[in-house]
């Protein structure tokens, strides 16, 4: 009995840890730019002081932001899916097939996942510039994949090990081809795997900053992190404090789609049961 | 249906090590055949290569009329259970039993009405929509024979179908595998390395040893006229005593005494020195208790007893030459086994009242000893087999396992 309680109190405590910032940015969009500028540090809109939904209302009425919504989910899900496509076929045949320099795909990997992202940034500046690359989807989407492969390909060979081969000779036998062996049995079994790899490229791709400001120099392919910081509004010494909390909060949004989506996928020990355990 | 062909059928792995060395084994349509073997002897390979997830290196692997060494697996139209059953967790009984319908596209009305018949066959219609995850051991296996009984293969292939599964069910399921088998009375290729499934299973028993084909033949052949030393004890449970002796005119020399053996076997042991002897267990008797007959009696000091109501299997050591016991212990080896053999083991009457550290009168018939050459194993007293002319008398014995 202690105990449950003790537990029920500690996560409480790290809920309200982890959710009061994202309480007061709630809180922050539903205010008036005039209460903030007063001085308004209670919770709840003081009289007179709340906006209702208007700072939405205005924030989606700005075309740049709309852009930057759109440039960020489209770069974010190509870049998901490319990553993860690629992660999945190459941890397939790192776990499948023996061939040369295997292990040197594996650790130069990680090097590169180990890279800090701001020492890339001069370069990558540069390299665009003269291809062409630089202000555009491309130009966000190569590295965002070069990020986040390595790590997909990691988390995707250690659930392709997981399966037993025997399962897709099995399906051969039963008169499958390599590829249909491949899609009914390993991927579906891969599958928590899979999402997992999604979700995680995703998160890297929709929250970065520093690729985003750095590569890039109007709306045609300026990500909302960046865009955000951009939005300085009519007064530039006075910043639009509650436009932006209406901002972060639609900005917000997608990935809690994505990982409400996903997450139902995500169901651990799902090999259980192909062998005689 | 169809039959099966093997024609030195050669198997190395990238080591170089011929895992499956020159096997020629003909499957005739219909028929099940064992594969036995202790384990590593290259069984399971020879299975995969049949059904194409092995590259042949030699030799030729006909299907019916057709050579099939360069098929995919998919092309052979074969079923197999494998060891660990291999169901596909994400499905349920029923999609894993529909499986390969499913992947020939076969119309929904058929393969639900193949489905239902298989799960009523097998007794798993009240657990077509469970996971494999939540089935017990023997359900699972019967999932896995169900996916093989679906279709209509030409050929079944068993690899250790039973071995994971407890004692108990192990009995059961054979009994179910070898009737639906003769039901369904299709080619059948099955691996195991327990000598009792391969007994009680198979038309036809292949034996192999480190890759190399022993002997192929019917159980009671197997039994009663082993190829060679090595066959010989594998067959047999307890296994066959193995002792030195030598020939002398129509006597038998061994540690415990002289035996007097027929005239045929003397004959073709003659002149080869220092022999092993293979007597079974049950071809000894205590010679108080039974009606013995031909043969001879000696007098022996019994270790340990072991009693087991209907029979008793006695134990007596005794001491073997060198030249002798390194062919034993390499035998051993072989065997999978970890007692040194130095000791004979007699299966004796319910009704003997021998007590260990006694001494007592054994009978052994002399009609069943074996008597094999030390240096190649072979079985110099197979019937037909050195003298082919010969009249051969029909000596076997019901096998008792
Ligand atoms: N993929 C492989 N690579 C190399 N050697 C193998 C491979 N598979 C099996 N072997 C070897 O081949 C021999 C026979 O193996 P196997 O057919 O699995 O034996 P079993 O009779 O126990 O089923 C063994 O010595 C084993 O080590
Ligand atoms: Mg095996």
């Amino acid at each position: 009995m202690n105990r449950k309680i003790g537990t029920a109190v500690g996560f409480l405590l790290i809920m309200v840890w982890c959710l009061l910032p994202v309480a007061w940015i709630i809180s922050l969009s539903f205010k008036s730019q005039e209460a903030i500028t007063n001085g308004s540090p209670g919770f709840l809109p003081v009289d007179g002081g709340g906006a209702g939904w208007q700072n939405y209302i205005d924030v989606w009425n700005n075309e740049q932001f709309r852009r930057a919504i759109l440039n960020s989910i489209g770069i974010s899900l190509i870049a998901t899916v490319l990553s993860v496509l690629i992660a999945t076929l190459a941890a397939y045949a790192i776990a499948r097939l023996e061939f040369r320099g295997k292990k040197f795909v594996l650790t130069a990997a990680l090097a590169i996942a180990m890279f800090p992202v701001v020492s890339l940034v001069g370069p990558l500046f540069d390299m665009w510039r003269t291809i062409g690359l630089y202000d555009t989807w491309p130009g966000l989407i190569i590295p965002y994949m070069s990020f986040t492969l390595p790590l997909a390909i990691w988390t995707l060979t250690a659930f392709f090990r997981e399966i037993p081969w025997e399962l897709e000779q099995a399906a051969q036998v039963d008169g499958a081809t390599s590829w249909q062996a491949f899609r009914k049995v390993i991927v579906p079994l891969a599958a928590p795997g899979v999402f997992t790899a999604a979700i995680l490229t995703f998160f890297f791709a929709w929250n970065d900053f520093v690729f985003g400001i750095s590569l890039t120099s109007t709306e045609t392919a300026r990500p909302i992190p960046a865009a955000l910081s951009f939005f300085v509004g009519a007064d530039p010494f006075n910043r639009p404090a509650s436009l932006l909390a209406a901002g972060a909060v639609i900005a917000t949004v997608p990935i809690i789609v994505i990982v409400l989506v996903f997450q139902r996928k995500i169901v651990a020990g799902l090999t259980s049961g192909a062998v005689k355990g | 249906m169809a039959k099966i062909q093997m024609k030195n059928i050669v198997k190395k792995y990238g080591d170089g090590f011929p895992a499956v060395n020159d096997v020629s084994i003909d499957v005739a349509d219909g028929e099940f055949v064992i594969l036995v073997g202790p384990s590593g002897c290259g069984k399971s390979t020879l299975l995969r290569m049949i059904v194409g997830l092995e590259d042949i290196t030699s030799g030729d692997m006909m299907i019916g009329e057709k050579r099939v060494n360069d098929l995919a697996p998919k092309e052979r139209n074969l079923a197999m259970v494998f060891q660990n059953y291999a169901l596909y967790p994400h499905l349920t009984v029923y999609e894993n039993i529909a499986f390969p319908l499913r992947l020939a596209k076969a119309p929904a009305s058929e393969i639900d009405e193949k489905v239902r018949k298989a799960s009523k066959t097998l007794e798993l219609d009240e657990h077509l929509d469970r996971k494999p995850g939540n089935l017990s051991g023997g359900q699972r296996q019967r999932v896995a024979m169900g996916r093989a009984i679906v279709r209509d293969a030409d050929a079944f292939l068993f690899d250790e179908p039973l071995s994971n599964l407890d004692a108990k069910l192990r009995g059961q399921m054979r009994t179910e595998i070898a009737r639906l088998q003769k039901r369904l009375g299709i080619t059948t290729v099955y691996v195991t390395h327990d000598q009792t499934e391969a007994m009680t299973l198979g038309d036809r028993v292949a034996v192999l040893k480190r890759g190399v084909l022993q002997q192929l033949a019917t159980p009671r052949e197997l039994y009663t006229q082993p190829n060679n030393l090595f066959v010989a004890g594998f067959i047999g449970s307890p296994p066959m005593n193995f002792l030195p002796a030598t020939v002398e005119g129509t006597t038998l020399s061994m540690p415990f005494g002289d035996v007097t053996i027929p005239q045929k076997s003397a004959d073709r042991a003659a002149g080869k020195g220092l022999l092993i002897a293979g007597i079974r267990p049950e071809h000894f008797e205590d010679a108080s208790v039974a009606e013995v007959g031909e043969g001879s009696t000696f007098r022996a000091t019994v270790d340990v007893v072991e009693w087991l109501g209907n029979e008793a299997y006695a134990y007596i050591p005794f001491e073997a030459q060198p030249e002798v016991q390194e062919q034993l212990t390499q035998l051993e080896r072989d065997l999978d086994g970890e007692s040194m053999r130095t000791q004979l083991v007699v299966s004796i009457d319910g009704a003997s009242r021998i007590t260990a550290g006694e001494e007592a009168d054994i009978w052994v018939n002399a009609e069943h000893i074996h008597l094999f050459d030390p240096s190649t194993g072979e079985n110099l007293t197979k019937e037909g087999k050195v003298q082919a002319n010969e009249q051969a008398t029909d000596t076997g014995e019901p096998a008792a396992g």
